[in-house]
């Protein structure tokens, strides 16, 4: 976690919608969140829950209906930005994506796909230059020089996907959008990217937004975690605190299907189904509330009394333990 | 586990080649296993590691370049692995055996409705009336835990979300009863919440309909809640075999150990997580040795010369490593995975758990 706290991005009711009049729908609304620099932010969602959609608006693919994205200080989603605004901040957010098997050129080398982004933003003094800066980067995800002359068919899904790290990284961007890296890979494999990842978040002072929808994963990588549902962020806390004290029922529903790596606890488990119709939100509406410092939670006045007992007791219960 | 098991499936040495241009390719290597009545048994291993090919000669459906090479596979007294055309298999492949495939959006025709799919099944297996058909479909959808399955029995594919497709794909296979049910990688592409549903849907089936299962995966996490017997394979053979206890607290393969090893799960948050090193070996090749000997850290000279046999170490709990036998020096098992048990317990010391009366509140369904 970054100490200075520095913001990086951020989202201000930020909504994304498709389509228009009867058609109209809204995939994302009302979010809000910082990203400090430096750190790993996660957005777990299921699949259809908008968290995709985030991650794409920020990058600037998917265009937003309403809301800012600010980034190092300055707008980014409006059509006001010059062009070398845009290439500067299509520059500095690089993204990472799902599927290692369809998101690499399957017909360019892979010394082309990694140098494309210098190419085409003129990072490089002569062809020596882009030469060493792309031989260091295959190099640093693990990858051998003579890989440079390959095609993408030739590597397993982890190669590909070191492949995919190596073009984003080559960039020298401030922040970068993950979204389900690991997802497509088998375990030993996923353990290997996710080390890579944090490597580099070591050294460059790199900031994540990573999104995923395996809790499990997400507690070993990140520093703040964002729950989304139905394009709606029901919960934002520090990973520690989340997992201690989830409070909104989704989250404790994600939480509870989380595979538990033990046969004796798994056995005893309850799975928790969330119930959505069981809010009363018609004449009470609901807001994004900080509960505790930090730690904040789509709720009406109703429930937030009822969370702020629920933290109450379990500060009680901890106090009497020590 | 009762005294007297008895074995619905019997592999013997099995072992199944690829001819890939010219070349051989040893996908399984001298493989046995049993599958006892009704129980669950876990297939665990890396992609590549031939758990999917495995299983694949249960059903005779081996890609055309593929084939038997040498060993049986034995089901209720017929040999299976002497089955050569499409023809021998009717009224094994589906009726007795049938498999359900990770992907659930290419499992199903997009171009037909839902109902029909089933109804399909069960009037050509089943040799039943289409209106009979439709009534068991209709059945089938609701004990798989469609809502108001009646109405849904016209719709097609994709008004269907992956878990629900999921869902059809399970009545799709029950519809035959069958007595063995192979489910490969049934939860891979579902999100986690609907993972842990189908997965209670697997285990409440085989209750009600008293079939066996084979449940094939790459995460060991998700089979400790469902599985009665684990096999662990890695490169074509089987490395390790136990209940899922023993595997869990007890693992004797230092191949387990790392699978273990590497769960998310067990990982401290700002470290490093556990991953293995190297790669697997060649198929192509011939394997001298334990196959795992290259990437294993407590390797032994014999490792790389002599292949290791399958040690016991109790009635239900075998492992194929040097390290069991008396000559080799005691090694235990990595830190990370002792004590797994307090570890979790640990770990599960929040409230997520508790009960709440209030609205928006889970439901507990077990």
């Amino acid at each position: 976690m970054s100490s200075n706290k520095d913001v990086l991005l951020s989202l201000k009711d930020l909504e994304i919608s498709f389509g228009e009049g009867k058609d109209k729908f809204v995939a994302v609304k009302d979010v809000n969140f910082d990203i400090y620099r430096g750190e790993t932010f996660a957005l777990v969602g299921e699949s259809g829950s908008g968290k995709t959609t985030i991650g794409r608006s920020i990058l600037g693919i998917t265009p937003t209906s309403k809301g800012d994205i600010i980034f190092n200080g300055h707008k980014i989603n409006s059509n006001k930005l010059n062009s070398e605004e845009k290439r500067d901040v299509s520059r500095k957010i690089q993204m990472i994506f799902q599927d290692p098997q369809a998101s690499l050129n399957e017909r360019a080398t892979v010394d082309y796909i990694i140098s494309e982004g210098l190419i085409n933003f003129h990072l490089f003094k002569n062809e020596k230059d882009r030469l060493d800066k792309v031989t260091n980067m295959i190099e640093s995800v693990g990858l051998l020089p003579e890989h440079l002359y390959r095609y993408p068919h030739e590597f397993s899904g982890g190669q590909r996907q070191r492949i995919g790290i190596a073009r984003a990284l080559i960039m020298e961007p401030e922040l970068i959008v993950a979204d389900e890296p690991i997802s497509a890979l088998d375990v030993s494999i996923r353990a290997q990217v996710l080390n890579l990842l944090k490597k580099f978040q070591r050294d460059d002072n790199l900031t994540y937004l990573f999104i995923a929808h395996d809790l499990s994963v997400v507690r070993f990588i990140s520093d703040r975690i964002a729950v989304i549902h139905n394009g709606q962020i029901l919960e934002l806390a520090e990973t520690e605190e989340l997992f201690t004290n989830p409070l909104h029922p989704y989250t404790k529903a994600l939480l509870s299907a989380v595979p538990i790596p033990d046969p004796e606890l798994a056995r005893q488990k309850k799975l928790l189904v969330y119930d959505m119709s069981a809010h009363h939100y018609e004449t009470d509406k609901p807001k994004f509330v900080e509960i505790k410092p930090g730690h904040f939670v789509w709720a009406n006045g109703e429930e937030e009394a009822y969370y702020h007992d629920i933290l109450q007791e379990m500060h009680k219960k901890e106090t009497e333990q020590k | 586990m009762t005294e007297t098991v008895k074995n619905v499936l019997d592999v013997k040495d099995l072992s199944v080649g690829f001819s890939v241009r010219g070349r051989e390719l040893k996908a399984i290597r001298n493989v046995s296993l049993q599958l006892h009545d009704q129980e669950i048994l876990a297939i665990v291993g890396e992609s590549g590691s031939g758990k999917s090919v495995l299983t694949k000669t249960f059903t005779g459906m081996l890609e055309s370049n593929g084939s038997i090479t040498h060993g049986t596979i034995d089901y209720e007294g017929k040999r299976l692995s002497d089955l050569k055309k499409d023809k021998e298999w009717i009224g094994i492949r589906g009726n007795e055996i049938a498999t359900i495939f990770q992907d659930p959006m290419t499992s199903l025709d997009p171009i037909k409705t839902i109902g029909s799919q089933i109804a399909e099944v069960v009037v050509k297996h089943q040799k039943k009336s289409k209106s009979e058909a439709k009534k068991i479909a209709i059945d089938l959808m609701d004990r798989t835990g469609i809502p108001n399955a009646a109405a849904r029995y016209n719709e097609y594919p994709f008004e269907y979300s992956g878990g629900m497709r999921q869902r059809i794909v399970i009545a799709i296979a029950l519809a035959c009863h069958p007595k063995v049910l192979i489910c490969d990688e049934p939860t891979t592409a579902l999100d986690v919440t609907i993972q842990a549903q189908i997965l209670e849907l697997i285990k409440e089936l085989q209750k009600e309909y008293k079939f066996t299962t084979i449940f094939i995966t790459h995460d060991l996490g998700v089979v400790a809640s469902i599985a009665d017997r684990i096999a662990v394979m890695y490169s074509g053979e089987i490395v390790e075999v136990g209940t899922c206890d023993e595997i869990f607290y007890n693992p004797r393969h230092p191949y387990t150990w790392s699978l273990l090893s590497s769960l998310p799960q067990l990982a401290a948050r700002g470290g490093e997580l556990y991953s293995i090193p190297g790669t697997p070996p060649s198929l192509y090749k011939d394997i001298k040795g334990d196959a795992f000997a290259p990437r294993n850290p407590y390797a032994m000279k014999i490792d790389f010369e002599e292949e290791p046999p399958m040690f016991k170490v109790s009635d239900t709990h075998y492992a194929k490593t040097w390290l069991l036998d008396p000559r080799a020096p005691k090694v235990e098992k990595p830190s990370l995975i002792q004590d797994l048990h307090k570890r979790f317990l640990a770990m599960q010391d929040n409230p997520s758990t508790l009960d709440f009366e209030m609205g928006g509140d889970a439901v507990v369904l077990k």
